[in-house]
């Protein structure tokens, strides 16, 4: 019945959250204060992120390689495991750390200490003008994010295989170019704006709901990434089932 | 003016308000007073549609606010301010921010005539010159009078005041209280404050409402409540030594 009761009223969330803004400049002004802080704010984290896990995935690829395994696999395997996985999954579960606690806790605080009751009583649609503008920047910002990591690991991979001599340049970037399908880039875009959503609506859903003190507003933000990260993980279930087979 | 008929509100099986009937005047302070756990706040936020009524109405003027449906209440809501115990201050925007915000989502001002109507706000509240200063570094005092500025930058026709002076010293909280009647008089709104505080009431209560146990025990103006004769109210207002002694001093004469 919990689990029903908390679906029944994430949708009538979404449902206030998606109304149109009550004032257009006042919701482009804060989606581009949502779009700094989700977006330009994380860049730091997804470069340094992707650069290390590009450069570990040929190392790791590099060793196994050997015998009757071609060189190129090395490219082939930093490019499938980036742009399929890694940037468009493990990097909005990331961000779901960093993004979706704040979120939980910008509202949960404001929802505690009467922010969310002011808004309400000057008549303002507090469900809208607070989250709309949150779910428009990451669904914009996300994609973008998720490009730099997708390059970024892929060139730290040519980095550290012509470093440290485990590949040719030539074998990796003809590993990058076999087989390439334009539609594992679309796949893991989508996959990506599914994502994004999700976390900016669960996160700001249990902000919104957040009742009591400091240490409810510290529940709230831990639930909120803990509920991200596995409706995440069933959504690139069932988006993969749906998109690649 | 604002009327209460019969409103009553309920938190599972504990019933916290009992089909409580008040009138709140125009252009007059209204007090709504009783000890912690009596319904005020509940009362207050039943008005302002902040929890539903499980049943009677509240009139503004003659909109039943409670039979409206909420896109109809948005408009009623523009014409309300309300002061939060707490301030409630937006903690990423500045002073001057918090103050414009009512009239950046709904006045047709431009940026300059904003900027212009909430200056003249912070100047009435004497708070020039902490304009670009954020919420958290000024004193409670301040953040109450920035919150005051806020609540009637809208010229509110109903401007409601949860606890304004708790936790202000007692020359902010004569500043607060002076501050709430001079703008109930020049702007003719029905202001509604909800307070513990006897010095407040006694200082610039027009009508008072005195609530027990989610009911109203008595009602009447603060010429009145030194003497009202109703034993609630009584150990109410003379829980103080100080009050006591005023009460000595009163039968004395």
């Amino acid at each position: 019945m919990g689990l029903l009761f908390h679906i029944g009223r994430y949708f009538a969330f979404m449902g206030s959250a998606l109304r149109r803004p009550q004032r257009a400049r006042v919701f482009f002004q804060s989606t581009l204060v949502e779009l700094e802080a989700i977006g330009v704010q994380s860049v730091g984290i997804v470069a340094l992120l992707s650069l290390f896990m590009g450069a570990v995935i040929a190392i790791q690829t590099a060793h196994q390689v050997s015998g009757w395994i071609p060189a190129y696999t090395v490219g082939f395997t930093v490019r499938q495991t980036m742009i399929l996985e890694f940037a468009p999954t493990i990097i909005p579960v990331i961000l779901s750390g960093k993004v979706g606690s704040n979120i939980a806790s910008q509202i949960g605080t404001m929802q505690v200490t009467e922010q969310i009751d002011a808004l309400e009583v000057m008549g303002v649609r507090s469900i809208s003008y607070l989250v709309l503008p949150k779910l428009f920047a990451a669904l914009l910002i996300f994609p973008f994010l998720v490009v730099i990591s997708m390059v970024l690991g892929i060139g730290a991979g040519a980095w550290v295989c012509n470093t440290a001599d485990l590949s040719s340049f030539a074998d990796y970037k003809y590993g990058i170019q076999m087989d390439f399908s334009a539609f594992d880039v679309t796949y893991a875009l989508i996959k990506t704006c599914v994502f994004s959503l999700i976390i900016t609506s669960v996160s700001a859903y249990h902000g919104f709901y957040t009742a009591g003190g400091a240490r409810e507003v510290g529940r709230s933000s831990t639930k909120a990434v803990v509920y991200s990260v596995v409706i995440v993980m069933v959504a690139n279930l069932v988006i993969t089932q749906l998109l690649l087979t | 003016m604002i009327r209460v008929q019969g409103v009553g509100k309920s938190f599972g099986e504990k019933k916290v308000l009992h089909g409580i009937d008040a009138a709140f005047d125009a252009g007059a302070v209204n007090f709504i007073i009783g000890r912690s756990g009596s319904g005020k706040s509940v009362l207050t936020k039943c008005m302002v549609g902040l929890l539903e009524v499980d049943g009677g109405t509240v009139h503004f003027g003659s909109d039943d606010f409670t039979a409206m449906r909420f896109k109809e209440r948005e408009v009623v809501r523009r014409r309300i301010g309300m002061l939060f115990q707490g301030g409630a201050l937006f903690d990423s925007m500045t002073v001057l921010e918090n103050v414009e915000f009512p009239l950046r989502m709904f006045s047709e001002m431009g940026a300059d005539e904003r900027m212009e109507r909430a200056m003249e706000c912070l100047r009435r509240v004497e708070l020039e010159g902490a304009e670009h200063r954020f919420p958290a570094e000024i004193s409670g005092g301040m953040q109450k009078r920035v919150a005051l500025a806020r609540a009637i930058v809208g010229r509110p026709k109903y401007l409601f005041c949860d606890e304004p002076n708790s936790g202000l010293d007692p020359q902010t909280a004569i500043v607060i209280d002076n501050l709430i009647r001079d703008l109930t008089q020049e702007y003719g709104t029905t202001t509604v404050v909800i307070s513990h505080d006897m010095n407040s009431v006694i200082e610039i209560g027009d009508n008072i409402h005195f609530l027990h146990n989610g009911r109203v025990a008595w009602c009447g103006d603060r010429s009145e409540i030194l003497n009202s004769g109703v034993e609630v109210l009584d150990s109410f207002v003379y829980a103080s030594d100080l009050m006591r002694d005023i009460r000595s001093k009163l039968q004395g004469k």
